[in-house]
């Protein structure tokens, strides 16, 4: 797999640590309740098929990275920098 | 149909032309008391065991492909009982004195062999938490044997012991751990609970869980719809789009793990060897061929192949600890898709619906389980209170946080295990 980095362009997988998918964008309120948080930290989607995940670049730029990515086919349709999505949902 | 050496040899000398199919092939019935999604090594056990020691056996086994070609056929057979945190460390031993009696309990060839499981270890850091392991393994009533530099050299004088990075101190030796053949397994259970008259019905995918009033009362199939009282589900890389169909979000992501194999070479490798500090494992099988892996590609897939970085760095890890293997010639590699749960340690537990019960989250360590899961598992469904062995295997545990099985102590988050 490459990941196109809006920042270095397309660059190898090795270059990358993957860091969970992107719904840790959207963090609750420190009040939001017990269940919202277990969704938040525990429960997943885990879709076979389109899904939005969390990208490091560590051994590139450093940005975090939003990827659109299959996770029957592998394939990467998409990459921006977190700082500029608003929610990690789609 | 029994299996002994007379009838091998009797059939040898005849052609071969009296062995039958070892399990029926049946169509789906309208209603059964018991359905187990999944026929992967679990679920077979448990509809083997629910038959054997409960004495039900109007159940059917749904798999959406066919018995073996999920993970119980893709993984490197690696069985053992050297777990340390309490929970793990009284199921793993369960499941371990299983083994031991599946060969004569299902009448066939498991191939298990316990030819002992070796953890290398490096520092004196490692060897000190190995003595804490063992210590955990013999209170369990397993066993456990530490080893200096020279006894680990005496069994497998192959490795480099004085590499740079990697000198090899000592090691951890689980005498009773080793391999079995892992699809005889999935076939010497599906046999085991055909005869018993549980129907296994291959190319039978489950596409919805029906529930009225909060109780379950069937499954929608690509082969119609099923009524059943009791429904497991037991789908390991899928868990997360089955326990959907009930309205259940899981704390499950999905991973790819890889493994490989060399061609067939003469005996070399006697023991299951593992070189913790650079995730890689491997054994030979009794066709000759090196088995062995290392860890996830580390990214949520459901591609049942990995990418090359991973293979890359098993085969550095592989050189780094053997060079000799260098000589062998990779024959094949593949995936499989685990059900990483966030603190490594699996689920067998009830859940919101009356009736359905859930098994899963078995990460990449599911196989040694496959008889102790079943077990237990059928020990629920059967009389919907946990087995002793598996009673911490609890769902709620990470909405709680009590309970929590974090065997590897790095957190109980995702992408940490
Ligand atoms: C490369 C690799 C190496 C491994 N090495 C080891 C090891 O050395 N030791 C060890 O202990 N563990 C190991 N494991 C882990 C172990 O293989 C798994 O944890 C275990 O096999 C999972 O349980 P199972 O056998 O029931 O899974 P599976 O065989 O995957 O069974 C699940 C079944 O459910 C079916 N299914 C899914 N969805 C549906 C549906 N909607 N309807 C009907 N059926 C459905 C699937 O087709 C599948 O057959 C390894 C795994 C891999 C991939
Ligand atoms: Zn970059």
């Amino acid at each position: 797999m490459r990941i196109p980095c809006p920042l270095c362009g397309s660059r190898d997988i090795r270059e990358f640590d993957y860091m969970g998918h992107a719904q840790a964008l959207d963090r609750p309120e420190p009040e939001a309740g017990a269940q919202a948080w277990d969704d938040y930290v525990h429960n997943r989607d885990n879709p076979a098929g389109p899904t939005r995940d969390l990208w490091f670049h560590g051994l590139g730029c450093g940005a975090w990275l939003v990827v659109d990515r299959d996770t029957v086919s592998h394939e990467i349709t998409a990459a921006a920098l977190a700082r500029d999505v608003k929610g990690g949902a789609a | 149909m029994r299996f002994s050496g007379l009838r091998v040899l009797t059939e040898g000398l005849t052609g071969n032309k009296g062995w039958r199919p070892h399990w029926r092939d049946p169509a789906p019935k309208s209603d059964y008391d018991i359905i187990i999604i999944g026929g992967g090594g679990h679920g077979l056990s448990t509809a083997f065991y629910l038959a054997k020691e409960h004495g039900l056996t109007n159940i059917a086994v749904l798999e959406k492909g066919y018995i073996g070609g999920g993970n119980v056929g893709r993984n490197t057979t690696i069985v053992r009982a050297n777990y340390n945190l309490p929970g793990n460390s009284e199921f793993y031993s369960h499941s371990l004195k299983l083994w031991e009696g599946l060969e004569q309990e299902v009448n066939y060839n498991a191939m298990m062999s316990q030819r002992g499981v070796l953890n290398l270890c490096h520092s004196d850091g490692q060897r000190d938490a190995f003595a804490r392991r063992a210590n955990s393994m013999i209170n369990q009533g397993d066993d456990a044997v530490l080893l200096d530099r020279e006894g680990v050299r005496k069994l497998v004088p192959y490795l480099d012991f004085d590499n740079i990075r990697f000198p090899i101190y000592g090691g951890l030796l689980h005498p009773r751990g080793g391999t079995a053949r892992h699809d005889a397994v999935a076939w010497g259970y599906a046999r085991g609970a055909d005869s018993r008259g549980v129907d296994i019905i291959q190319n039978c995918e489950v596409t919805g869980i029906d529930v009225e009033n909060g109780r379950v009362t069937g499954v929608q199939t690509s082969r119609g719809a099923i009524r059943a009282r009791k429904v497991g589900i037991v789908v390991a890389g899928r868990s997360s789009q089955v326990a959907a169909m009930a309205g259940m979000r899981l704390p499950i992501e999905s991973h790819i793990l890889q493994a490989f194999v060399t061609e067939g070479l003469k005996p070399v490798i006697d023991h299951v060897v593992t070189f913790g500090m650079g995730h890689f494992y491997i054994s030979q099988s009794d066709k000759g061929g090196l088995v062995f892996g290392g860890d996830l590609d580390f990214y949520a897939s459901y591609a049942q192949r990995g990418n090359l970085p991973m293979a890359e760095h098993v085969m550095e890890a592989a050189m780094t600890l053997m060079p000799m293997i260098g000589k062998a010639r990779v024959l094949r590699s593949w995936g499989g898709i685990m059900d990483m749960s966030p603190d490594g340690s699996p689920v067998i537990d009830r859940t919101h619906i009356d009736g359905l019960y859930l098994n899963c989250g078995w990460c990449y360590g599911g196989f040694k389980a496959v008889p102790g899961s079943g077990n237990c598992f059928a020990h629920l469904i059967a009389q919907d209170r946990p087995h002793p062995a598996a009673a911490r295997y609890r769902l709620d545990r990470f909405r709680t946080g009590i309970g929590l099985m974090d065997e590897e102590g790095t957190g109980a988050q995702h992408n940490l295990h």
